[in-house]
Order: C-alpha cells, then sequence, then structure tokens
C-alpha cells in the first residue's frame, strides 16, 4: 500500500533535559508504515537540538513566541506555508495552545490542519479550574485555590493543612512545608510564569500518568497508563514503564467520553494506598514521553495525523505491559555555518 | 495470604509489578519460596517443604517465613483472599 504523503509542521523541539515533546512526535510519524511524512521543525530559539537533528528534522524554521501577537505568528507561519506547503501543524507546547486554536479556522483556509481541543476544553481543564472539573467530570481532584498576592498567603492555613503544592499556570510544582516556603516559590513561579499560582492539597501516593488520544466525538483512539521510574530534579521522567492498570484506563476513557476530548492529552493521576485516583493536572497535549506509547503498541502520532487528514483510526486497545523507556543526552556535533543560517536566516 | 495477580516472576528472580511499576531482585531462596507462594501453597506446606529439602529448623523459618510475607503484604504484592 502507497504511503500518504503529508507535510508536517511539529514545534516543541527543545529536546534538552526539560524536552518538549516535538522529537518524540517526529520519531512516531517516521516509525509509520502508513505515512511518508516530511517533517518542517518550528523553532523559538536557535539552539534548539531538534533544528540540529537533521535525521528527523527536513527543514527547520524560527517562528516568533505567540507573545509577540497572534498577527505576527500566523504571518510567518504563512509564510512558511508558501515555500513548504504544510498539511498538518501539531504544537506540542501549552503555551501555543491558545494561539493555534484561535488561529485553526484560519489555518484551515489554507489547508493546514491541526488536531486540538476546543477552547472550552482547553479552558475547563486549567489547573486554576481542577475542583470544578473534578465535579463536572465525577473524578477525585485534590483541594485546590489560586492566588495572586502575598496576602492570600497569610490566610492559607484556615484551609489547607501543610504540605501543600505550590504550582505555575503552565508549568513548574513545588512542595511547600511552611508558609516560608509558599512565599519563595510564589516569588520564584510569579517571576517566571506569571500569576495566578496555583495552591493545590497534597495527595500522599504514586504519580501514575496515561498518555491518550481522544477523536472529539467521545471515542478513546488510544491510551497507555505509565509510571515514571527515574525522575529528575526538574520533576521530568528519565525513565518510565507502562502499567497494567485498567481502573485507570477506565477513568481514562470515561473523561474522554465524557468530554468529548479531541487530540492528544496527558492525564497525571496520584492513586492512593487505598487505590483511590485523583487527577492533579491534565496536559492538553501529547507529553515528551510518548515514544514509549508508540514502543508499546500505540503510534500516537501517527494515529493523530491520520485522524487530522480525515482518515478512520480504529481505537487501539492492545499494547505491551512492562515497556520500559530511559532517556539520554547525547552530544551533537554542528557548523557555526548551521548557526548562522538558522540565526540570520531563519531556516536550516 | 495471595501472592497479586499483577507479579511476574523471571527464571532469574526478578519480579515485576505491572499495576505499580516496581521492579525487586529476588536471592535464590527468596524466588524458590515466592514460586511456592504463586502456586498457591500454605505457609505450612512452604515450612515443610523447605525444612525438608535444607538443613534449617521450622521453628527459625517459621519466623523468617513469616518475616519475608509481611514485607512481601509491606510492598503490596499481596492480596486478601
Amino acid at each position: 500500500m502507497d504511503k500518504l504523503k503529508i507535510t508536517v509542521a511539529i514545534t516543541g523541539l527543545n529536546n534538552t533535559d526539560n524536552p518538549g515533546p516535538g522529537i518524540p512526535v517526529i520519531r512516531g510519524l517516521k516509525d509509520s508504515e502508513l505515512l511518508d511524512v516530511k517533517v518542517i521543525g518550528l523553532a523559538y530559539e536557535n539552539l534548539e537540538p531538534g533544528i540540529h537533528m537533521h535525521d528527523h528534522v527536513d527543514v527547520s524554521y524560527m517562528i516568533p513566541y505567540p507573545s509577540s501577537g497572534t498577527e505576527a505568528y500566523l504571518n510567518r507561519i504563512l509564510e512558511i506555508h508558501q515555500e513548504e506547503h504544510i498539511d498538518l501543524i501539531i504544537p506540542n507546547l501549552d503555551a501555543e495552545l491558545y494561539t493555534f486554536i484561535k488561529l485553526e479556522s484560519i489555518l484551515q483556509k489554507h489547508n493546514i490542519k491541526t488536531y486540538l481541543p476546543s477552547f472550552q476544553q482547553l479552558d475547563e481543564r486549567n489547573k486554576g479550574n481542577l475542583e470544578n472539573y473534578g465535579k463536572k467530570y465525577n473524578i477525585n481532584v485534590p483541594k485546590g485555590t489560586t492566588i495572586t498576592s502575598y496576602h492570600e498567603i497569610n490566610h492559607l492555613k484556615e484551609e489547607f493543612d501543610y504540605p501543600i503544592l505550590v504550582k505555575g499556570k503552565f508549568y513548574d510544582a513545588y512542595v511547600a512545608y511552611s508558609k516560608e516556603e509558599v512565599i519563595s516559590h510564589f516569588n520564584k513561579i510569579s517571576a517566571k510564569w506569571g500569576l495566578p499560582v496555583i495552591i493545590q492539597e497534597y495527595v500522599k501516593g504514586t504519580e501514575v500518568n496515561v498518555v491518550a488520544l481522544g477523536d472529539g466525538k467521545g471515542n478513546t483512539i488510544a491510551a497507555i497508563p505509565m509510571r515514571k521510574q527515574y525522575i529528575t530534579d526538574k520533576g521530568k521522567a528519565w525513565g518510565g514503564v507502562t502499567l497494567n492498570d485498567d481502573k485507570l484506563l477506565t477513568i481514562t476513557r470515561n473523561l474522554i467520553k465524557d468530554s468529548a476530548w479531541k487530540g492528544g492529552m496527558e492525564l497525571e493521576m496520584i492513586r492512593t494506598n487505598d487505590d483511590k485516583y485523583y487527577l492533579i493536572e491534565i496536559n492538553p497535549r501529547i507529553p515528551a514521553w510518548v515514544y514509549l506509547a508508540v514502543g508499546a503498541g500505540q503510534n500516537i502520532p501517527e494515529a493523530l495525523a491520520l485522524l487530522a487528514m480525515g482518515k478512520e483510526v480504529k481505537p487501539m486497545f492492545n499494547y505491551e505491559i512492562g515497556k520500559i523507556f530511559i532517556r539520554y543526552s547525547y552530544d551533537l556535533i554542528g557548523d557555526m555555518a548551521d548557526l548562522e543560517k538558522i540565526s540570520i536566516q531563519g531556516k536550516i | 495470604m495471595k501472592v497479586s495477580n499483577n507479579i511476574s516472576i523471571s527464571k532469574s528472580g526478578f519480579v515485576f509489578d505491572s499495576k505499580t511499576g516496581e521492579s525487586y531482585s529476588l536471592n535464590g531462596i527468596a524466588k524458590e519460596i515466592m514460586e511456592l507462594l504463586v502456586e498457591g501453597r500454605s505457609e505450612e506446606e512452604i515450612i515443610e517443604y523447605i525444612t525438608t529439602k535444607y538443613d534449617v529448623s521450622p521453628e527459625l523459618f517459621a519466623r523468617h517465613l513469616d518475616d519475608y510475607i509481611q514485607m512481601l503484604s509491606h510492598f503490596n504484592l499481596t492480596e486478601n483472599e
């Protein structure tokens, strides 16, 4: 059977010690026996490793940060589209999703497809809304609140017992054992990610995660549970293993059914010693450990691309339990001329 | 006491709990006892088997077996029947 030839633009090429999902997504696409993919890398910084991984990324372009404005962002994408005829964009970073959802219909007019959740789906799972989300979809969530000032930190002891979690609206989470530690984390997080800062009850147990793909009609196309086996000082998985956890998969499938979730997602849950599950976060995109799912038998990036291209994809239920991943770092050798090209011409 | 269904033991004594993702390494005798537990042998049967096969008194082995089973339970590797 002939492979479907497509050009896919991908962000999140920051394959560092806090990796974006771009390279693992590309590996899934390149492994596909159904797709013949030309990969266009979209990068924000000229040292994002993906730009320099020429066996994974065919051409890379610099793009402005979403904070530079939707118009500038769109213009750059369309400029690249003129050269590359992009069929599909897979954004992989939380901070750019709002912009891509906003641009979805315009991109569609230019024949650029996306496969993303709706504004409502993105918004209702925001860390600050998690309690309401839990009530709406009948999932246990830790007690939480949002704060925007020091003044509110003084009142936390009336509602929470220490330790508590202090989280940024996009990334970062720290455990605080006292008011002083909350202040310190609040300063660090608000300087980096802005306000509000999220305060969450600390639920004791084991963190388990699921990578999943919803088709927007309530069907779970793929879902694989994983436990991190080794965590870096940034809280990122450096090793993980696929689990046999039917209860967790049922929670995932019910959530995707009830919310009609469209696109990739990662559920972060805590399993307590008495076998209860608490949702601590939903990442509204494919996570960086997605290649474990590919290795375990569910090629989620391929399925997402096929769905986006209007192809039928049957739900996948089987996967290998006890499949592990181990991340590693690797020194790429490049030429200064490459850095010059991407910095001056914005393309390599 | 029953060993959890999620447990698999390799020939080398490597134990994997597919629900929690935890793995453990067993020495020779720990593996032998674990295999007997997986077969569904009772504690009395295991004591008889091991003390017949090895030079150890039933009283001493019973104490060690009890510790071992407590440890399995602590790591959630057992289920109540």
